[in-house]
């Protein structure tokens, strides 16, 4: 894992710009999920796992991967918690983990469409990661 | 030379933790005209009250400086304990040490620091404070209400039964309000028609109330009891001295097609209508853009029909203009619109409906007759899925941030009516947290689920499908549960948030009453005042100052109504003499303060004046002090320095200053 002073969590909290105590517990973005049934771990949850700091079970979650960042759940998050963004801050800090055999940070921008939009890097990401 | 006095408040710890009040004492002490200094714990009680009476005797004080917590607090308070030892309230001042600094700062040596320079800046200025008295104003004895909901009805009876005139004022045609259209009402059921048109008789029966209907406040001027407004009558098309109410005029006109408003939209009426049967007054109004006469100037059946001759397409708007001493205002609310909301299919399925079209819908005299039916194909529904919080509690910019208060009662009252009607319907509410305080609320939310069955899932709904077949899917999560669930519904209510009417922002600017970020009249004093508005003489009533269900709009509706009274009781007003005056030397006759006056209290006249000798006739500015607030707007425009503010005068405003960077 990166090397910080800071907690998982507090590191998640950072790269989303989420903040999970906005969540007021309605559950609306595990009623819009798409995958939910795929899930071990659900949307609503992704909340109070983070807020835990029990971020390594996310981590290694079945959910981190089954997530289709269709980003329903940041569209009706009625408190702006983006449960959706939170996971996704997540499977960046797997992917970082995970590093060294991909591309440096400098060589990034370069290839960067200013139009891409962000859950196609991390579907992209995803597709070939081995 | 004054001989002041310093008076400095421990404030129990609120100050004395955060500030040494004995070193602020000692250092003021030697301050210009400072000859006496105190502290002590609690200045506002009895016993501090008459340790300051008695300096002010013995030691012949001409100006006092209290450090204590904000002057809206206490100000008054002093200002009275200062008169009562015989020195003119007006040479009271106080340095907010409070507020101001011992509530915003933690380090108490800095803190010390700034309550002294607060203190000086007090003393500096009562050092330059002339005794002020208070001019009187007379009170107009009529108090104007704005909105005929049922909080503007409550309050119009209560003025009227302490014996004055009330004038009530309502856009629609008829009084009434939001509760005209409500079927039953939580939580003893009670038909909501049955309880409300009892108080719409008496309103319009009771010869201190004069109703305006279909009319619209359209100007406000003056102060606190002296407002003049000028009321906009619509015209009607129907002279109200002779209609008879018989109704044959909207049973024979042809143009029927204009959304009905008092059934939402869910069904049209005529365009001459009555909003309802028990509208008050009985009379119709004309709607003049579905009217085919007035669209094409040939029709005139309705004409034709009345038998009292009261139809007159000729009429045109009348303005009112009456002087008012208080005025109410009880304008209601209205549901938020769910266009944004495109998960809950409201735009699009006609069996996706808000609380208030259910409402309209279960109603005898609504659009279905009060059979409960799907709008698409009139169908009796088997399955009904409740959303709670739609629009409410929302951070994001589609809804409101607060809760809406009624919506958990509507909503569990609504289940138990369809299941008590109709109990093979299945009824499930989704909900985020269910809050019923009030009294017996709670209970009759247990009832719902107890007695009559209703099905309370804990979670929201995340999407509205319509299927080929008529039906709707809903999806939903059961957060207790940790599962998904999936209704086949066959219609879907929506707890929509409530909003102030939108009239409300051009009202509050009318009246210079504030209003806050959603729209709702602001208070003058969250708990201790909460049915004034910070603008004298306007008092609030009813969900224009936040949601609020019957009996509290009613509670607050008799409240808002006795504080009117307590005004209109008052022959005169004392006027605060802290106004502008001219220096007619120094006036130029620029107008630039006449223009920006927000109260019309500044009038210019030709005047001869003495300038040194020289006798010629200038054009100056002149104040109504009766009408002059003090905001000091004038002072501030004025280019040659001629107006000043007594009591805030520039020089005593500069002194501060200086005092401050000392």
């Amino acid at each position: 894992m990166i090397k910080t002073r800071k907690n998982q969590a507090e590191r998640i909290q950072e790269i989303s710009g989420v903040n999970p105590r906005k969540c007021m517990k309605c559950g609306k973005c595990s009623a819009a999920c798409p995958a939910y049934e795929e899930m071990d771990i659900k949307p609503h949850q992704f909340v109070s796992y983070v807020l835990d700091d029990r971020v390594k079970e996310l981590a290694a979650s079945r959910s981190l991967w089954k997530c289709l960042s269709c980003f329903a759940c940041v569209e009706r998050c009625p408190r702006d918690v983006k449960p959706g963004i939170l996971i996704d801050a997540v499977r960046q800090l797997v992917e970082r983990e995970k590093g060294g055999d991909y591309l440096t940070a400098d060589e990034i921008p370069g290839l960067l469409d200013p139009e891409l939009p962000q859950q196609l890097l991390v579907s992209a990401f995803r597709r070939y990661r081995r | 030379m004054q001989r002041i006095g310093v008076f400095v408040c421990h404030c129990g710890s609120n100050i004395a933790a955060t500030v040494d009040v004995k070193k602020v004492a000692e250092l003021l002490r030697v301050e210009p005209g400072v000859v006496h200094s105190e502290d002590y714990p609690y200045m506002c009680s009895e016993a501090g009250q008459s340790k300051i009476a008695e300096a002010i005797r013995e030691k012949n004080l001409t100006g006092i400086v209290v450090c204590s917590c904000s002057p809206r607090m206490h100000e008054a308070t002093f200002r009275k304990t200062a008169e009562r030892a015989g020195l003119n309230p007006y040479m009271v001042e106080i340095a907010n040490i409070r507020e101001q600094c011992s509530w915003i700062h933690k380090d108490k040596e800095e803190a010390t620091k700034k309550a002294v320079i607060l203190g000086r800046a007090a003393v500096a200025k009562v050092n330059l404070d002339t005794p002020l008295k208070p001019g009187e104003s007379l009170v107009t004895k009529r108090a104007l209400v704005i909105g005929g909901g049922i909080a503007g009805i409550q309050t119009a009876l209560d003025i009227a039964d302490a014996g004055y005139e009330v004038d009530l004022v309502e856009k629609t045609p008829s009084i009434g309000g939001r509760m005209a259209q409500l079927d039953k009402t939580f939580p003893t059921l009670d038909c909501s028609a049955c309880i409300l048109t009892p108080k719409m008789v008496d309103a319009a029966a009771h010869e201190k109330i004069t109703l305006y209907t279909y009319s619209e406040v359209e100007k406000v001027s003056g102060f606190v009891g002296n407002f003049t407004v000028e009321i906009r009558k619509k015209a009607r098309s129907v002279d109200m001295s002779k209609c008879t109410g018989c109704g044959l005029c909207q049973e024979k006109c042809p143009s029927r097609k204009a959304p009905s408003e008092f059934n939402r939209g869910l069904n049209t009426r005529s365009a001459i209508y009555t909003p309802f049967a028990q509208a008050i007054p009985n009379v119709p109004v004309i709607d003049r853009e579905h009217c085919i006469k007035f669209k094409t100037g040939k029709c005139g059946v309705c004409a034709k029909v009345c038998q009292a001759g009261a139809i007159d397409y000729e009429q045109k708007d009348e303005i009112i203009t009456r002087k008012y001493g208080a005025i109410v205002v009880a304008t209601g609310f209205d549901m938020i619109r769910l266009d944004a909301y495109d998960e809950y299919d409201y735009s699009q399925s006609p069996d996706v409906i808000t609380s208030l079209e259910l409402e309209r819908i279960m109603n005898a005299a609504g659009p279905t007759q009060g059979h409960l039916e799907r709008l698409s194909d009139g169908k009796a529904p088997k399955e009904i899925v409740f959303v709670q919080c739609v629009g409410s509690r929302c951070a994001d910019r589609r809804g409101k941030s607060y809760c809406s208060k009624i919506c958990c009662m509507y909503t569990a009252k609504h289940a138990m009516l369809i299941r008590d009607k109709y109990p093979d319907v299945k009824v499930t509410v989704f909900y985020i947290d269910v809050r019923t305080p009030g009294k017996n609320f709670d209970e009759f939310y247990r009832r719902a689920v107890e007695e009559y069955g209703v099905n309370y899932i804990k979670g929201q709904v995340g999407k509205v499908i319509p299927r080929p077949d008529g039906k709707l899917m809903v999806q939903g999560s059961d957060l207790l549960d940790n599962r998904q669930v999936l209704i086949e519904a066959d219609m879907v209510v929506l707890a929509a948030a409530i909003e102030p009417d939108p009239s409300v922002r051009e009202i509050a600017t009318m009246l210079t009453a504030s209003i806050d970020t959603n729209n709702f009249l602001t208070e003058a004093h969250p708990k201790l005042r909460p049915v004034e508005s910070p603008t004298a003489g306007i008092f609030l009533s009813g969900v224009c100052q936040g949601p609020k269900d019957i009996p509290e709009t009613v509670s607050q509706a008799g409240a808002a109504a006795i504080k009117a009274v307590g005004l209109l009781a008052k022959d005169r007003l004392l006027t605060n003499p802290c106004t502008a005056a001219a220096d007619e030397l120094l006036c130029n006759g620029c107008s630039s303060c006449e223009n920006v006056c927000p109260y019309g209290a500044i009038q210019y006249v030709e005047k001869v004046v003495n300038d040194h000798g020289i006798r010629e006739s200038r054009r100056v500015a002149q104040v109504n002090g009766a009408l002059c607030q003090g905001c000091g707007a004038c002072t501030v425009a004025c280019p040659s320095g001629a107006m000043d503010l007594q009591g805030f005068s520039n020089r005593q405003i500069i002194a501060e200053v200086d005092a401050v960077c000392r």
